[in-house]
């Protein structure tokens, strides 16, 4: 879009609209959740300031055989990538992964 | 044109600062926020007058500094108001942050500075620096030389501003002190609500409503920023024929009006001077003098120093063999120091225009110049033509050595 098109002085004409603020492409590093490894404590999900962290109504076995109901994914049109749930992640079930483009 | 309102004026003593209040309350201004400096000071004591006797229906705003002044004024305009505020000196300096965001969110404010030196040492008198200073804001410039035209311009400058190919704040300035503090007959209206056809309410521009959200300053990315910076290039290009259709409406409803640069003799001149503001007073008397020994002068007055008119100024260079410009503030640390021979300068040059231009810095912190100084400028500059002397610093004319 050139500055044709654009609103007047960067003002914006449609309320509600930070979903259509891509912040994703600020990240350099991404964080990945081993779903096998996390313990759903929603640690992440709490500390994320985005939010970026999803509960998704989807159920997962792991390896040792524990049931969950759900599972916590990361929206990375929405991640800026501040690292904060590896951080605080009890179990190390989030990988710090350098993006690559 | 629709309908010509006939007005009927009456013709009232006025100081500038007098005749601002009274064109303020002609333009029917919805609120005014403003700090009192000098000289300024009376524009606001008289609009608060207006206000108290109920014949200005407005907000007044009294606020503690005049970077509230302009936040204040950004915020009435922000809502659809017609804001209003005026400033000098120090105050247009406080304010200077805020300038720029009253442009860059492109609200229509208008503003009247009493054009004032700047300190350290402290100077209460008149000189062009605080306005040169505001040069790059943004703002679209208008420069009065008498009372009348302080009058006429405001009411212009609602037309400039609220028009939907600019949307920018204007500014007009005039000599703080020898017009904002002495007299002069001006016609103003004889009814309040005489321009309502010319300068019609019917705000255009981004307003806040709770019908209908919009978010006004937002952030901007490298990725955005530039393009909301490149839309007001093309409103401050887009603003000199708005400028020029104003002055032409009101001439034909008004019969007033004043043109882009004010003219007078150019053609075949062996000289023609070139200044703004009140001194042009001076220099026109002066100049008739000189005439009337057979000396041909020409005489040029820049009303709009922002867009400026570089090709007005080209035509009128083309008339005359030379050029002495007459600023009234400094550019420190550059030989050609005076702000507008600078423009000048670089309007010609770009255009391949060869002709002498002699920058002269007069009149800081209200020096006085007079019409012996006036006549002496031209007998130096015929000097200087005639030994083909190249000027590389500015003539800072009458400083003590």
């Amino acid at each position: 879009m050139g500055w044709k098109e654009l609103p007047r002085g960067g003002s914006i004409l449609e309320p509600g609209n930070s979903e259509s603020r891509y912040t994703g492409d600020w990240r350099t590093f991404k964080p990945v959740i081993k779903q096998d490894k996390c313990t759903r404590c929603l640690r992440c999900w709490i500390v994320c300031p985005e939010p970026a962290i999803y509960i998704i109504d989807k159920p997962y076995a792991t390896s040792s055989g524990r049931q969950f109901k759900f599972s916590v994914e990361v929206n990375y049109d929405y991640c800026k990538g501040c690292g904060m749930c590896v951080e605080e992640c009890e179990p190390k079930a989030i990988d710090w992964v350098e993006e690559e483009k | 044109m629709e309908s010509v309102l006939k007005i009927t004026w009456k013709r009232l003593p006025l100081s500038s600062n007098f005749a601002i209040a009274q064109a303020v309350k002609d333009s029917d201004v919805d609120v005014v926020s403003a700090y009192p400096i000098t000289p300024q000071t009376t524009v606001v004591e008289r609009i608060s007058e207006f206000i108290a006797n109920g014949e200005l229906k407005a907000e007044m705003i009294h606020v503690e500094s005049e970077h509230s002044a302009m936040s204040a004024a950004i915020g009435a305009s922000a809502f659809g108001a017609r804001a209003f505020t005026a400033t000098a000196s120090q105050g247009l300096e406080l304010m200077h942050e805020l300038l720029h965001i009253a442009s860059g969110l492109r609200l229509p404010i208008v503003m009247s500075v009493a054009a004032r030196a700047l300190s350290a040492p402290i100077s209460i008198w008149g000189d062009y620096t605080d306005v040169m200073n505001a040069r790059d804001t943004s703002w679209v410039t208008l420069i009065a030389s008498t009372a009348q035209e302080a009058y006429d311009s405001i009411i212009q400058a609602y037309k400039i501003a609220e028009d939907p190919r600019v949307f920018l704040p204007v500014m007009v300035a005039y000599d703080g002190y020898a017009m904002s503090h002495t007299y002069e007959p001006v016609y103003v209206s004889e009814k309040a609500d005489a321009f309502k056809d010319y300068i019609p309410k019917n705000p255009q521009w981004y307003t806040l409503n709770p019908d209908k959200p919009v978010t006004i300053g937002s952030i901007a990315s490298p990725d955005w920023y530039y393009e909301f910076k490149y839309q007001q290039v093309v409103a401050m290009k887009n603003a000199y024929d708005v400028v020029k259709e104003a002055d032409e409406e009101y001439g034909k409803r008004y019969e007033r009006k004043y043109g882009i640069i004010e003219e007078d003799g150019v053609e075949g001149s062996d000289i023609t001077f070139v200044t703004y503001g009140g001194i042009f007073g001076t220099l026109k008397e002066s100049v008739e003098e000189l005439r009337k020994k057979g000396e041909k002068i020409g005489l040029a007055r820049i009303r709009l120093f922002r867009p400026f008119p570089s090709e007005d100024i080209a035509k009128i260079a083309e008339k005359t063999k030379a050029l002495v410009v007459l600023d009234r503030a400094i550019t420190y640390g550059v030989g050609i120091s005076g702000p507008v021979s600078r423009e000048i300068i670089s309007s010609l040059y770009s255009r391949g225009i060869e002709r002498n231009v002699y920058s002269f810095i007069i009149g800081i912190g209200q020096r006085t110049v007079t019409e012996k100084d006036m006549a002496a400028i031209y007998e130096k500059t015929k000097e200087m033509l005639a030994s083909h002397e190249k000027q590389k610093e500015s003539v800072y004319w009458g400083v003590r050595e």
